[in-house]
């Protein structure tokens, strides 16, 4: 009997604690996908962040180190430039990559930090149990924004990779989404690439994938899915927002 | 092969780090530690190394986490302020047993403060230099060429412990220039298994991490460490014994402000007054049994300090009763004169 589809071996045989219909799990996969595919598992670092990924470093069959809230590019620049030849990703929420670690990710990114950041944007603190992010959408609702984002009160949604687009040092800022069949093939891609560039000295990369939390939305798994293709979406474009490939 | 050369502390500071095969170093700009800085942007890219200027003090501490966590030596530099910022990744570095260097070179405070001397941060590096139950060796140079020997001192202790380390400076003593001889150091770094720097098939996974949601299992780590805290009260205290033989009056004075003490303490004796100096080398672990030694001894103990009194403390509780403890300091970028000092060691020894 042949075996058709197994679990990537850059993935621990662990269960994780990641809710049911969370989309943490899409992507984790991804990520080991593509450490798998380019047989960096030996040489990978990856940073985990505060949030509800914090526990990756269980999950990951690499070499792991757990950041401070928001500091994981920096964590990632000290790995990388002791070690060049190591691969090394960050993996990160909405709060952490985009409240309190701007200045990291800023700067990180500004510098060419030949370094991967994976971004999991779904609009909310979900760890803390669900409070506003710099990402959660005009309107929504979450624990501390119990009458909506009010933009004129609370301020906007930050679109971190039109905002990383800008900045010369940037390899590759693209936004995917884990709601659907072509969508995740598209992450995958995209991750690849992400870690691709890395490998060939690129600079910095960063995918955000537009994530789900049905936990903290108060929606089922199958809602959730939904109400990001019907509400995050729009907001937050998905596309390639820089490609240092694409020289025109 | 050694040589003798003038330098600048701070550069010292930078140099010995050097010496000590430490060539990474992460930085944000902070008067009066600047020339570490400087210092390290021109040498290590000539020697293979990596100078990075963060963002912030924060993003440089924690570039530290990441190059320490990774297995090289590495150490960041910065002064009071700064420090504070800092913090933050080294209770991370506490948490997750990774030995790394951290200097400060004192400035001024609360605040803002000023950029004149100060040693108004003793509390933060011996009691709190972050949250949670903690602590890092903490060494305290008196001279330029004392920099150098405690700045090896201090990579190869907290490789030996897995702890953080600490260079308690001044301004005075960072901008001070003095002849060094710099010579290599004897020891080498120390084997790092626990090393993420990737497990190259070899392996299981190495995981660098303070996080323990539960309890008693976060209880465990932190008493194993109490335990390496306790040998490391055993086997590292260090103190220097100044005309202590037959002091009456013990004067107790780190760092930049022993130099005054010390002046003090020989023009008393001049005058007939019986003082000695005690100059605590490490400041964690505190020389307790040194001050144990002469607290039956002395008829009292002087703290003098450039704070309003924080290393008093730990003299009281060394002396614990046996003897009186005063203080004499000065504060907000203020140095004592030695006449200062002076007048107090007659007052008390009339």
């Amino acid at each position: 009997m042949s075996v058709i589809f197994e679990k990537p071996k850059a993935l621990c045989d662990v269960d994780t604690h990641y809710c049911p219909g969370c989309t943490h799990g899409i992507v984790h996969r991804l990520v080991a996908e593509a450490i798998d595919e380019l047989g960096v598992e030996g040489q990978t670092v990856g940073i985990a962040s505060v949030g509800c990924s914090v526990m990756s470093y269980n999950y990951f069959a690499c070499d792991m180190i757990q950041a401070p809230h928001g500091r994981a590019p920096a964590v990632a620049t000290g790995v990388k430039r002791a070690h060049p030849e190591c691969v090394v990703f960050t993996y990160q929420g909405d709060g952490d990559l985009a409240a309190i670690g701007t200045a990291e990710t800023v700067h990180s990114a500004t510098r060419g930090e030949n370094i991967t950041v994976i971004f999991i944007n779904n609009a909310i603190y979900g760890m803390t149990g669900g409070q506003m992010a710099p990402t959660t959408l005009p309107g929504q609702v979450t624990q501390t924004t119990p009458y909506g984002r009010d933009v004129s009160y609370s301020g906007n949604p930050i679109r971190v990779c039109e905002m990383l687009s800008t900045l010369d040092g940037v390899a590759l800022a693209q936004r995917v989404a884990a709601d659907s069949v072509p969508h995740i093939k598209e992450a995958r891609k995209a991750i690849v690439k992400a870690f691709k560039n890395q490998i060939e000295k690129k600079g910095f990369s960063i995918v955000e994938v537009l994530s789900t939390c049905p936990t903290n939305w108060g929606l089922s798994p199958v809602e959730a899915m939904q109400w990001l293709r019907d509400n995050m979406i729009p907001y937050y474009p998905l596309g390639v927002y820089k490609d240092i490939d694409d020289k025109q | 092969m050694s040589k003798r050369v003038l330098m600048k502390g701070n550069e010292a500071l930078a140099e010995a780090a050097i010496q000590a095969g430490c060539i990474h170093f992460f930085g944000y700009p902070i008067t009066p530690q600047t020339e570490v800085a400087a210092y390290m942007s021109k040498r290590l890219p000539k020697i293979g190394g990596v100078y990075l200027q963060a963002e912030s003090e924060l993003a440089a501490s924690n570039m530290l986490l990441g190059a320490a966590a990774s297995g090289i030596r590495a150490m960041t530099s910065s002064s009071s302020p700064g420090i504070s910022l800092k913090t933050e990744a080294i209770s991370y570095m506490a948490g997750s047993d990774v030995p790394a260097l951290i200097i400060n070179v004192q400035r001024g405070g609360p605040g803002l403060g000023g950029i004149q001397p100060s040693q108004a941060d003793y509390f933060q590096a011996t009691r709190a230099l972050g949250h949670g139950d903690f602590q890092v060796l903490v060494f305290a140079p008196s001279t330029v060429q004392e920099i150098m020997d405690l700045v090896y001192l201090a990579f190869d202790r907290a490789e030996e412990y897995r702890v953080p380390a600490m260079i308690l400076a001044d301004g005075m003593l960072g901008q001070m220039m003095e002849p060094v001889v710099i010579e290599k150091p004897q020891t080498s770094a120390h084997e790092k298994p626990w090393a993420a720097n990737g497990h190259k098939n070899v392996r299981k996974h190495n995981i660098i991490n303070s996080l323990y949601l539960q309890a008693e299992e976060l209880e465990n780590r932190v008493v194993e460490r109490y335990r390496r805290y306790e040998a490391i009260k055993a086997k590292e205290q260090r103190a220097e014994e100044y005309l202590m033989d037959d002091a009456e009056i013990a004067v107790v004075a780190y760092g930049a402000t022993s130099r005054i003490v010390k002046a003090a303490v020989k023009e008393a004796r001049e005058r007939g007054v019986k003082a000695g100096c005690i100059r605590p080398i490490t400041l964690w672990p505190y020389p307790t049994d040194t001050i144990v030694k002469y607290r039956d001894k002395v008829k009292c103990f002087l703290s003098v300090e450039m704070s309003m009194g924080q290393m008093v403390e730990d003299v009281r509780l060394a002396v614990n009763g046996a003897a009186p403890v005063e203080f004499y300091g000065r504060t907000g970028g203020v140095i004592p004169e030695p006449g200062e000092v002076l007048d107090k060691i007659m007052e008390l020894g009339r």
